[in-house]
């Protein structure tokens, strides 16, 4: 179990204003924290900047009280933080099989894992997302919208990831198939106690899996209530999520 | 019909250094997107440090470790050292650059080496084996082929089957995903560069003896053809470039032996056309993506 703290983060593009000003954030160990908001509220680019795929301007990402500061972002991800980026990032070009195989590669890396026990990982997958078993061999892009981003799920589950961040796994799909990946999302979440930071336009899908949310408006933190609490306030709703 | 089968055979063996050659244009544009100009010149300097070994040792097989290790680690640097260093945003400004290094190359080594043709001497007779009173190909041609084979066999198992493979595969195709999952992007395109150029090198060590000998443009009509051939099979497919590379030896060896040998360029180029009218992307480029 691993806590993610974002310190005073503060990330533009360009020279532009900055799209994050001094963001404070903390995603507790084991917990599942929605990140709400609307478009332009700085959703994907906060996510993007906990990987080190945008310069950041000021501020600190911590991983366990690790400071991830200039390490690149392949450095992050073996050190256990996984982002699921929006628009199904599946390599389209690779086999269902072989997306698996590369998202196994640094699963418990320095703890001297076997590809027997990357093998069993995988075929733990196959158990949990059906469809992509009977796909195994089938390029990724001939996958449909949904085996895609089952896909992009899997493949940053089988690295048994300290942190998940996910961008908008419910864009473009239809609501069973967004709640079946919710509800393996919530499980694998309780069962192996996996810190999850989900950026969500699905409002009512996100708050139903998470235990707290987290409002962000022109990049500031602008609530911040267990999931319950703010699914029932209206007025919060009303005024930054527009339902 | 004697003369088909031994153009045939001779235009396999021909067009195996071809393929091998294609190969590595296609490693080095999969792994770094770019069409390498540079490739010939690259290729024919460790040829030259092959000569160099083999004259001095008698022996040709440390000549040939010798290319293979040279051209490796010129791949390495010229990527670490010099690719990298160019700005990525516009394909136009490594491709001059490619070509300025030719020039620094070419001129390079006709200064330290002289402009002549130095002949090569092959490991094995080129004197065609006959078969039942037909002429096929030569011994050094089998060694070509079986090197060829070899060579391309082991880069299918690295690519195909290995953990490293896999990250150079998905390195290539998705560079931003690839880091998200770990993989170590600028590592697998230095590597790209170090196996291209070794296999380039190879092809143009293989090549030498059957040609007028060894010059600092040896490699240059090799490089057209095999570009050719890497466009006729879709610059992004090992595959393509292993099929088209036979197709073009065959046809050069069959234009060559039935018409002139000056015919041989514009049969390649018609082909070229031809594949580039009805299929643009080349015969074995990968599929579009579904996008429902």
């Amino acid at each position: 179990m691993s806590t993610l703290t974002i310190e005073r983060l503060t990330v533009g593009h360009g020279d532009g204003a900055a799209v994050l000003d001094g963001l404070d954030l903390e995603v507790p160990a084991g917990g599942v924290v929605a990140l709400l908001g609307a478009n332009g509220a700085g959703k994907t680019t906060l996510l993007r900047a906990l990987l080190g795929l945008v310069p950041v301007r000021g501020g600190r990402v911590l991983l366990d009280g690790a400071d991830l500061t200039g390490l690149p972002t392949e450095d992050r991800a073996r050190r256990g933080l996984a982002l699921v980026p929006e628009g199904r990032g599946v390599v389209a070009e690779l086999t269902v099989a072989e997306n698996l195989r590369l998202g196994a590669l640094w699963r418990d890396a320095g703890r001297g894992h076997t590809s027997a026990a990357r093998d069993a990982a995988v075929g733990q997958m196959y158990e949990l997302f059906e469809p992509l078993a009977r796909r195994r061999d089938a390029a990724g892009h001939s996958l449909s919208g949904g085996e895609r981003q089952m896909l992009a799920l899997a493949r940053a589950l089988v690295a048994r990831p300290a942190v998940l961040l996910l961008d908008e796994p419910s864009l473009g799909l239809a609501p069973l198939v967004v709640a079946q990946l919710l509800g393996v999302l919530r499980d694998q979440a309780r069962a192996t106690g996996l810190t999850v930071l989900l950026a969500e336009q699905n409002v009512t899908g996100a708050l139903s899996v998470a235990d707290r949310g987290v409002v962000l408006s022109l990049g500031e933190v602008v609530a911040d209530r267990p999931a319950a609490a703010l699914a029932a306030d209206p007025a919060l709703r009303h005024a930054y999520l527009g339902f | 019909m004697e003369r088909l089968v031994f153009l045939l055979s001779t235009g396999l063996a021909r067009g195996a250094v071809l393929a091998l050659f294609a190969l590595s244009l296609v490693i080095v544009y999969r792994a770094a997107r770019v069409v390498n100009f540079a490739q010939a010149a690259l290729a024919v300097v460790p040829v030259y440090v092959a000569f160099a070994i083999t004259s001095a040792t008698g022996s040709y097989w440390l000549g040939l470790a010798a290319a293979l290790a040279t051209g490796a680690l010129l791949g390495t640097v010229v990527e670490r050292r010099l690719m990298r260093l160019v700005p990525q945003d516009n394909p136009l400004a490594g491709i001059i650059v490619a070509i300025g290094l030719v020039m620094v190359l070419q001129a390079g080594l006709a200064i330290a080496f002289g402009p002549d043709h130095r002949p090569v001497h092959a490991p094995f007779p080129q004197r065609p084996l006959e078969v039942g009173g037909v002429g096929l190909m030569s011994p050094y041609d089998l060694f070509v082929l079986v090197v060829a084979a070899v060579v391309m066999g082991g880069l299918a198992l690295l690519f195909n089957r290995t953990s490293l493979g896999l990250q150079l595969r998905a390195a290539a195709f998705a560079p931003e995903t690839s880091r998200l999952l770990g993989v170590r992007v600028p590592r697998m395109v230095t590597l790209g560069w170090t196996l291209s150029i070794a296999t380039a090198a190879l092809a143009a060590l293989l090549l030498v003896p059957t040609g007028l000998g060894l010059d600092p443009h040896a490699a240059d009509v090799l490089f057209v053809n095999a570009f050719a051939a890497a466009v006729v099979g879709g610059l992004d497919s090992p595959a393509g470039a292993l099929v088209a590379g036979l197709s073009v030896g065959v046809l050069v060896a069959l234009v060559t032996g039935y018409a002139s040998a000056a015919a041989a360029p514009p049969a390649v180029l018609a082909l070229l056309t031809v594949v580039l009218l009805v299929r643009p992307q080349g015969l074995f480029a990968a599929r579009e993506a579904r996008t429902a």
